[in-house]
């Protein structure tokens, strides 16, 4: 019965995803002070490939923020070719970047690429991938990583994938996309609403909470197969799932022995142990990248504030203090940085905490803003806000400066969530 | 429903597997059917002596919400005899069960919301069972700002938002 009961429900969800949707556009609305300019010509042979490669690369850096393309004209600079560096420099750019496809005996390729500092007249790495026609977004995706993280000393995240609920009229659905916007699946679709997606370490599993049983309900779900497995529904509500950094355990707000309050189960739902307890809310719990510590939201003392409590459990401390209203706590993943939702004079808007320093900085100007979540490089935040009443995903650097918004055409979009480095 | 359809489901399944095994010598188990009393269960949801109180709009059992204030989980007076209403309800139905889901208006985080909601559907549950309903019968959960009833950004709609909703088995 179970098992008919599941083949119902994937053959449903299946007729279900046929349903076309927009994609998420970007916008760029905020750009750093300084910008790379680089030369990124064409690669050779690239014209043989029905979609190109080297655009995604430059879609990539452009959108970042961090950089600015020199065109040079539609000739490509081979890799097996030093280009002229100075002349190159002559051209105002900074870097270079050539490459080769070259073809392989079953229709691939074996793409090579070199980037060049034409101010120091050195070479600064060299790759080779092997590609199919078909993964040239991934590819690109993974040039303009090699390219940022030379260039930068950061590592890229334009190979990550995000992932979001869109609501049109009665329908919500979850859905997972590139870093770009592009490539977007539907991962559930639901007619209930859909919230806090949250990955998995690994990058394979989403767990969230659904509304689907008329309650909120912690749902575990494969990407890959669309298997789903509840992992919480007690008496009361079930909300708010995060992952351990070692993917074997889930922080979650469970309401079964009263109050909304923090407990820890294993990722299969076995296990649950209470992690605190409070006279008030307890809820929002974030791990910190090193597994020590939970930071969560509480009104315990008497208005919403973040806290952070060991793993292990113990006495919370309080870590806000500027604003009535500070909610929704969420770490970067060197551990050095929370990210938080502060009521700042009736708006809402991220901030950012420099655990270190104490030094909290307000990054955004609107006034609806939600669910923030770091790149894994820790450059970007992306969250939710409100633009014409309609919602919409919107990324910020964590300086304030880049400012990004990625919307779909007449739908709301909300609860983003960016997923982790896969290396 | 689930736990009445499941034996029901189980029989016949049953049923269906002994078809094949049963021979004709008669030798199946006869039902001992020395006892004779009958006890007449009334499945939730069934209408039955008082149910069509719950449907009728002259009743105040029909209205089923409770409001707050902004920010607030405190019952207001006006909400009184509508809880104390259906507290008798569920005490002379003990079969009856509620879900009890608490909402709130949009503003603010999506999970502290959700905490908030719940807050607004345990006062409800708390005070149906000071006046003698069970644990046992209801369930109190929260849908925070995610089902609200009213979607204009406005102080009317946010009102109308801030509450929570009694529902009875068969209502959700």
């Amino acid at each position: 019965m179970l098992a008919a009961f599941r083949l119902l429900a994937a053959t449903v969800l299946a007729c279900l995803s046929l349903a076309a949707h927009a994609q998420l556009s970007i916008e760029i609305t905020g750009a750093g002070a300084s910008r790379f300019p680089v030369v990124i010509p064409v690669f050779e042979n690239e014209a043989r490939l029905p979609r190109g490669v080297t655009d995604v690369v430059r879609a990539d850096l452009e959108r970042s923020g961090l950089f600015t393309l020199i065109d040079i004209g539609p000739l490509p600079l081979p890799e097996s070719v030093v280009p002229d560096l100075a002349g190159m420099r002559g051209r105002g750019a900074d870097a270079v970047l050539t490459g080769s496809l070259v073809p392989q005996a079953n229709g691939s390729y074996d793409v090579r690429f070199r980037l060049f500092d034409t101010q120091r007249q050195l070479e600064l790495g060299a790759m080779s991938m092997p590609m199919t026609p078909a993964q040239n977004r991934l590819v690109g995706h993974r040039i303009a990583d090699f390219v940022y993280e030379k260039l930068t000393g950061m590592p890229g995240h334009f190979s990550t994938r995000i992932a979001y609920v869109v609501k049109s009229g009665p329908r919500f659905e979850l859905q997972v996309a590139d870093a770009d916007g592009m490539n977007q699946q539907a991962a559930l679709i639901s007619r209930e609403p859909i919230i806090s997606p949250s990955w998995s370490p690994d990058g394979s599993q989403l767990a969230y909470v659904s509304f689907e049983q008329k309650k909120p309900i912690i749902y575990v779900h494969t990407l890959a197969t669309g298997q789903r497995r509840v992992v919480a529904n007690f008496k009361g509500s079930n909300s708010a799932p995060t992952w351990s950094p070692d993917g074997r355990q889930l922080a979650v707000v469970l309401t079964k022995d009263g109050r909304s309050q923090l407990y820890v189960l294993n990722a299969d739902g076995s296990g649950v142990r209470r992690l605190a307890s409070s006279s008030g809310i307890d809820t929002e719990p974030a791990w910190s990248p090193d597994g020590q510590w939970i930071y969560f939201t509480s009104d315990r003392g008497g208005s919403p504030q973040i806290y952070r409590i060991s793993a292990s459990g113990g006495g919370a401390q309080r870590v806000t203090f500027d604003n009535a209203y500070n909610v929704t706590p969420r770490p970067s993943a060197d551990g050095k940085l929370l990210a938080f939702i502060t009521r700042n004079g009736g708006r809402f808007q991220v901030a950012v905490l420099d655990l270190a320093t104490r030094q909290t900085t307000i990054l955004t100007d609107s006034a609806r803003d939600e669910s923030p979540s770091f790149a894994p490089n820790g450059r970007m935040i992306l969250y939710a806000t409100e633009v014409g009443g309609r919602g919409v995903l919107a990324a910020v650097s964590s300086d304030g400066r880049i400012k990004q918004r990625l919307s779909v055409q007449a739908a709301d979009v909300r609860e983003p969530a960016w997923g982790p480095q896969i290396r | 429903m689930k736990k009445l359809l499941l034996p029901a489901l189980l029989s016949v399944l049953l049923a269906a597997c002994s078809s094949t095994g049963t021979d004709a010598t008669g030798s199946a188990a006869v039902e001992d059917r020395s006892s004779t009393g009958v006890a007449t269960v009334t499945a939730p949801g069934t209408a039955g002596a008082g149910m069509a109180a719950l449907t009728d709009p002259n009743s105040i059992l029909s209205k089923r919400s409770v409001y707050f204030d902004f920010d607030s989980f405190v019952i207001k007076p006006e909400a009184k005899s509508l809880i104390e209403a259906h507290a008798r309800f569920l005490v002379q139905n003990p079969q009856m069960k509620m879900l009890i889901q608490g909402n709130t208006d949009e503003r603010g985080s999506r999970e502290y919301n959700l905490a908030l909601g719940q807050k607004r559907a345990d006062v409800v549950k708390q005070a149906l069972m000071l006046l003698g309903a069970t644990e046992a019968q209801i369930e109190s959960v929260s849908l925070g700002e995610e089902k609200p009833r009213c979607d204009d950004a406005s102080e009317n709609c946010f009102a109308e938002n801030r509450r929570g909703d009694m529902l009875y088995s068969g209502e959700f």
